[in-house]
């Protein structure tokens, strides 16, 4: 991935758009996609450019999402679903270590992750936001994780740019889209006949030049940025950054936060489709199996946490976020606000998926809102 | 100390108890097929009915109780089951909460006993159907209607380690979304108790886009009401929300 601007598009015919998947496959990439599963668009392997959500597009308000047919021949038309790249990179559960007996101590031996290479299509341009924000957090600090960095390294990203918003959608308060403009290797426009092509590194342009391209015509052009233009103009959620971070920071008493407590499940679902909530649990598990001479092993694991979990704040003898209000606080303030100060972004890329995600529909653009008002 | 090789460490010694109940958790632990045989070089099952019919004398280092207290024989039994155990651990929804038997609580019992029975003064039972913990100290806990046999032998390896199982307290949503299933309340608007439910079946339900019905009881500071809210509005009725 370099910064370089991205090279003219080119255009690729929509019967060809399964020679993309093949040359990903011939350089040995698994490839990923959007498809169809369980009433949602999710990421998963596809075969054939068949398995992609064709005609479909999707209602998203808070707390409900449906799919619906658009009655166009679109394969990319649904915005997003509850996945994102996260996954990918950093695991839901994995082994990092293995911890054995040895002598009166102990040795730890290091799991290294079996970290095929992967090509994902259909990345939006908050998701690649929010893989930049990650790579902040896992790769930039002072202590970079491996686990992360050995499948980082393996990605190819094929973006899709959106031509249409869903209703939760908040990335032009956050900056980070319609357009994808960073982080990738290809970028898609679909229109109606086909596909406008740009290459965004070196990768992207080799496997460029292995599809049956055309220069793209001046009028696909100017189509593609009326679209572009039209989707952020008609954008619903808005979300004011001006005041961000200092406006959290004096109203972490304000009532709102008790409301907002009333009506949150605490159930973690917004922290777990939030393609930028990194935390995670650490624990030592016995080794599950025969116990041999030497005594017992145990490997040490990683799995996604949430700031949501009364546990997640526990010390010892003190829990020091008890109330789900304050947990929800906890949430918001480091998202918006404290993760500035921590990391230099935003925690929020604007995808709204923390929206329609959450079971009873809490919206974090709506909460800012009311932040702002006056406290009763 | 019976039961070990020479040289090999004094194996725990194991009892499964049931009380009032269906008998499906001491069934999951018949269901570690494969790690009752490695099991056995580490622990003596000295006392499980549905295991053997040999059965030795206490003490134990290591009681699983199934069952709810529902007979003043039994309420006198886990006492000296106490009496007789180093650590003591419930297993499932019954001996953990009371289980389903508990809904006699707001009933009344001997109106029911006259309904079901010809001769109800034969019958010695509570008008209670109670948790092991209302009656005697209980060292910790496995939810779930069934257990889940991982976490019980999690829970059993623990104890030959000599710690604490380490069990979560979460939503069901954790493990839900951990293995990347769709939410049904969002995607299906079905009523889910996932977002109340304790975490530990692997979320079995939702990953066959069911809803969630909370066989593992109430998570960690759970918020019933802004979920039964919700249910409310995706067309449940009060009748079905309790």
């Amino acid at each position: 991935m370099t910064g370089a601007k991205p090279a003219p598009a080119q255009f690729l015919a929509r019967a060809d758009l399964q020679r993309l998947l093949e040359a990903l496959r011939a350089r040995g990439y698994r490839v990923m996609g959007p498809v169809p599963r369980d009433g949602a668009v999710v990421f998963d392997e596809v075969r054939s450019v068949d398995e992609l959500p064709r005609g479909l597009r999707e209602a998203q308000e808070p707390g409900r999402y449906r799919l619906e047919p658009n009655g166009r021949d679109t394969v990319f038309d649904v915005v997003n679903g509850p996945g994102s790249l996260k996954p990918y990179v950093f695991a839901p559960r994995e082994k990092l270590l293995q911890v054995e007996p040895e002598g009166r101590s102990f040795r730890a031996q290091e799991l290294h992750p079996d970290a095929p290479k992967l090509a994902v299509i259909g990345v939006r341009a908050c998701d690649l936001a929010a893989l930049s924000v990650q790579d902040r957090i896992f790769l930039e600090g002072r202590y970079p994780d491996s686990y992360y960095a050995a499948r980082r390294r393996q990605l190819f990203l094929v973006a899709v740019n959106c031509t249409r918003s869903a209703s939760t959608c908040f990335c032009v308060s956050m900056a980070t889209g319609p357009e994808a403009t960073q982080g990738f290797d290809l970028a898609l426009t679909e229109q109606e006949w086909g596909f406008l092509v740009r290459a965004g590194s070196a990768l992207g342009r080799e496997v460029q030049q292995a599809l049956p391209l055309t220069p793209a015509p001046e009028a696909a052009l100017a189509r593609e940025r009326t679209s572009l233009e039209t989707c952020a103009a008609t954008m619903q959620r808005k979300l004011e950054t001006a005041d961000l971070p200092e406006v959290l920071y004096r109203n972490l008493e304000h009532p709102r936060w008790h409301d907002v407590g009333s009506r949150c499940l605490s159930c973690g679902n917004c922290t777990m489709v939030c393609p930028t909530c990194f935390c995670h649990d650490e624990k030592d598990e016995p080794l599950l199996g025969e116990p041999d001479e030497a005594g017992v092993r145990s490997v040490r694991v990683r799995e996604w946490d949430s700031c949501f979990n009364r546990e997640h704040a526990q010390v010892y003898g003190l829990n020091y976020r008890p109330k789900i209000e304050d947990r929800y606080r906890q949430w918001l303030v480091h998202k918006l606000a404290s993760w500035i100060d921590q990391f230099g972004t935003s925690g929020c890329v604007g995808c709204g998926r923390c929206i329609t995600w959450c079971p009873v529909g809490i919206d974090l653009t709506e909460e800012m809102r009311a932040l702002r008002e006056p406290g009763a | 100390m019976s039961g070990s090789a020479p040289g090999e460490p004094r194996r725990l010694r194991l009892a499964v108890h049931k009380f009032a109940s269906c008998d499906g958790c001491q069934l999951q632990i018949l269901n570690l097929e494969d790690e009752l045989l490695w099991l056995s070089r580490r622990i003596e099952i000295a006392y499980f009915l549905e295991w053997s019919s040999r059965s030795l004398e206490g003490p134990y280092d290591l009681a699983l109780v199934e069952g709810s207290i529902t007979t003043p024989r039994d309420a006198e039994r886990i006492r000296q089951v106490r009496e007789q155990t180093r650590t003591l651990i419930t297993i499932g929804a019954c001996a953990t909460a009371g289980g389903i038997q508990a809904l006699r609580n707001w009933a009344d019992v001997e109106e029911w006993k006259r309904q079901v029975y010809p001769e109800p003064r034969w019958l010695e039972v509570l008008p209670t159907s109670t948790p092991i913990s209302a009656h005697v100290r209980v060292d910790d806990e496995i939810h779930g209607c069934p257990v889940n046999k991982e976490q019980v032998l999690r829970v059993i390896v623990r104890a030959l380690l000599g710690t604490r199982p380490d069990l979560p307290s979460h939503s069901v949503c954790l493990e839900c979304k951990r293995q990347g299933h769709v939410c049904v309340v969002v995607a299906r608007g079905l009523p889910c108790m996932g977002p109340v439910t304790r975490a530990g079946c692997g979320a079995l339900c939702p990953g066959l886009a069911r809803d969630c019905y909370a066989c593992f009881g109430p998570c960690d500071d759970p918020n019933p009401e802004a979920l039964a809210a919700r249910f409310q509005d995706l067309g449940l009725g009060a009748a079905d929300r309790v």
